[in-house]
């Protein structure tokens, strides 16, 4: 082999190489070190845990481990209920988002073609501007005194005031409205390509449109349906923003948990413990995303 | 293929859709000119609380560091998630790809909560001090991996023979690249790169757990606002931002038509 092959490799090698560090680097050994500190204990010095890794003591670093933070968690049932009541709001915003964004998607997908790109971009365009802009334009509407009361006021549908303000009501307006464009866009990318025609078929042997909805069009969009869930239940699971601005104090989320623990407790280590008891609820419908992604893009080669 | 036709359903839900997602932005801009201290009384029109907004120099400042954060990581992202997408693309199997798959999508749909304290853990444990750059790096590596997808899309879905008609004429791999994989991946990149822009400016929670004395973000200072109140300045500055990226996205995707058009017209 001559110089400039070997050179030419080389270099052809740093195409992989440089991301795959920077990867390994700033997300998987950070990883392992939240694995590590949750196993720690609190304690009051710089950093906030111990035992801290020292090279001359390896085997004392591995023998003050232990597991005492996760079982705390076991024991104070609010990780457990905070748990339970963030996979549930997840599980129903994501429910919500596919009422609301099925009809939109189906809408879009059936809108003559040179409207299509413009509809798809007046979807995306609220994305782009500034999550926590478009959750406080909601504290606006939703407070007691706000928009939406003055409203349903002046045409006369109520005469109190709405308390819809730190309700979990108000956690899943929030959630379905930020989350749409996720729910809308991988709808919309399958129903555009159903084919009509089977409808057609369907209405001239006799079926009624309900049944042609479930029977034909449900069934097609299936992939658009699950990787719509997925992109929405996910990171519904561990948000902070929503229910911290909406949600009020009565509202239990694991991601707001894990905020106040490391923010107002300062107990990195048990912050740490509720990191991974929300990787350990979210590994399974990550994996399956990770699936459903790989072979959407394995198919368009 | 039949005419599709649109039914009453079909058009009704598509204007109760976009009136849900446009109006609270809308009413957030309209009450951003509201002479009234109560952000939910209208007490007519004016534009003080944008001079007070620009008077406000903790705010100019925090806007300043926002700026910078996201124009150095958006510009580290599209670097490293442009090589991601070559090797995702190009390199078929190399050892560790599997890892490298799960790596580049898992920070995408992982709680942003988990992605901030385990990089500031990070950070701690290696004696990084915490400021401009450890929310640079944060951001940095959250955002090249949607630069990483949006650019692995377009390499995947153009036509490969241009790329081995080039080397079949005898370009090195380098020269490839330059003269023809890198203008027909142009606008991906460029997308790429104002997506991560974007987040980034955006970005409160990653940001918050990474930040440190000096290095207060737009995000933080508006949470931090908020939580002690609804205040009219606030609107003026979300409004501002709003029409930043309204403006931004609409020539973006005016620039990426013609070019589109540009080319097609070449091609004839």
């Amino acid at each position: 082999m001559t110089d400039r092959t070997l050179t030419r490799r080389l270099s052809a090698g740093l195409v992989p190489a440089v991301p795959y560090l920077w990867l390994g680097v700033l997300f998987l050994v950070p990883f392992l070190i939240v694995l590590k500190i949750s196993l720690s204990d609190p304690a009051v010095a710089q950093p906030p845990y111990k035992p801290v890794f020292e090279w001359s003591d390896i085997a004392g670093f591995f023998s003050a481990l232990d597991f005492e933070n996760f079982i705390l968690l076991t024991e104070d049932d609010l990780y457990f209920r905070a748990t339970i009541s963030s996979v549930r709001i997840a599980a129903v915003s994501t429910l919500l988002l596919l009422l609301v964004g099925f009809p939109i998607a189906y809408g879009m997908a059936r809108a003559p073609e040179r409207y299509r790109a413009l509809l798809v971009a007046a979807i995306i365009l609220p994305f782009w501007t500034s999550f926590l802009i478009r959750i406080y334009a909601w504290v606006a509407i939703l407070k007691p005194e706000g928009l939406l009361t003055q409203v349903l006021v002046a045409i006369g549908l109520i005469s109190e005031p709405l308390d819809i303000l730190n309700t979990e009501t108000a956690v899943y307006i929030g959630i379905v409205y930020a989350y749409l464009p996720f729910m809308v866009l991988p709808l919309f990318a399958t129903l555009e390509k159903m084919d009509d025609t089977l409808l057609e078929a369907a209405l001239d042997l006799g079926s009624t449109p309900w049944r042609s909805f479930w029977t034909i069009t449900v069934p097609l969009a299936m992939p658009g349906i699950i990787a719509g869930s997925l992109l929405c239940f996910i990171p519904a699971v561990g948000e902070f923003v929503i229910p911290d601005l909406l949600g009020g104090s009565e509202t239990l989320m694991i991601g707001r948990q894990l905020w106040s623990e490391f923010f107002s407790n300062r107990d990195w280590p048990l912050a740490s413990a509720v990191a991974i008891l929300l990787l350990i609820v979210l590994v399974v419908p990550i994996v399956i995303y990770r699936d459903v992604e790989a072979r959407r893009l394995e198919a368009h080669r | 293929m039949t005419m599709r036709r649109l039914s009453v359903f079909n058009v009704t839900s598509l204007v109760i859709g976009f009136a849900f997602l446009y109006l609270p932005i809308l009413l957030l801009v309209i009450y951003s000119f509201n002479a009234s201290r109560l952000v939910t009384v209208w007490g007519g029109f004016s534009t003080h609380w944008y001079g007070a907004l620009f008077r406000n120099e903790a705010l100019m400042e925090a806007a300043w560091v926002t700026l910078r954060v996201a124009f150095l990581s958006a510009t580290l992202a599209t670097l490293l998630g442009t090589l991601a997408a070559l090797a995702l693309a190009r390199y078929g199997r190399f050892p560790g790809r599997t890892l490298f798959t799960g790596m580049v999508y898992a920070p995408m749909v992982m709680p942003e909560v988990i992605t901030g304290l385990s990089l500031l853990l990070f950070f701690v444990a290696v004696g990084f001090d915490r400021g401009f750059w450890t929310i640079t790096l944060a951001h940095t590596t959250l955002t090249m991996c949607f630069v990483t997808v949006v650019v692995q899309s377009r390499l995947m879905t153009f036509d490969r023979s241009l790329e081995e008609a080039a080397m079949d004429l005898g370009a090195p791999p380098l020269r490839t690249f330059f003269s023809v994989t890198l203008p027909l991946i142009a606008p991906s990149i460029v997308a790429g790169f104002l997506l991560a822009f974007t987040l980034s400016m955006d970005d409160l929670v990653i940001a918050s757990f990474n930040t440190g004395p000096g290095a207060t973000t737009l995000p933080i200072k508006i949470y931090s606002a908020v939580r002690l109140g609804l205040s009219p300045e606030v609107n003026a500055a979300s409004a501002i931002l709003i029409g930043i990226v309204t403006v931004g996205v609409i020539s973006a995707t005016l620039l990426s038509k013609r070019s589109v058009l540009r080319s097609r017209r070449n091609s004839h």
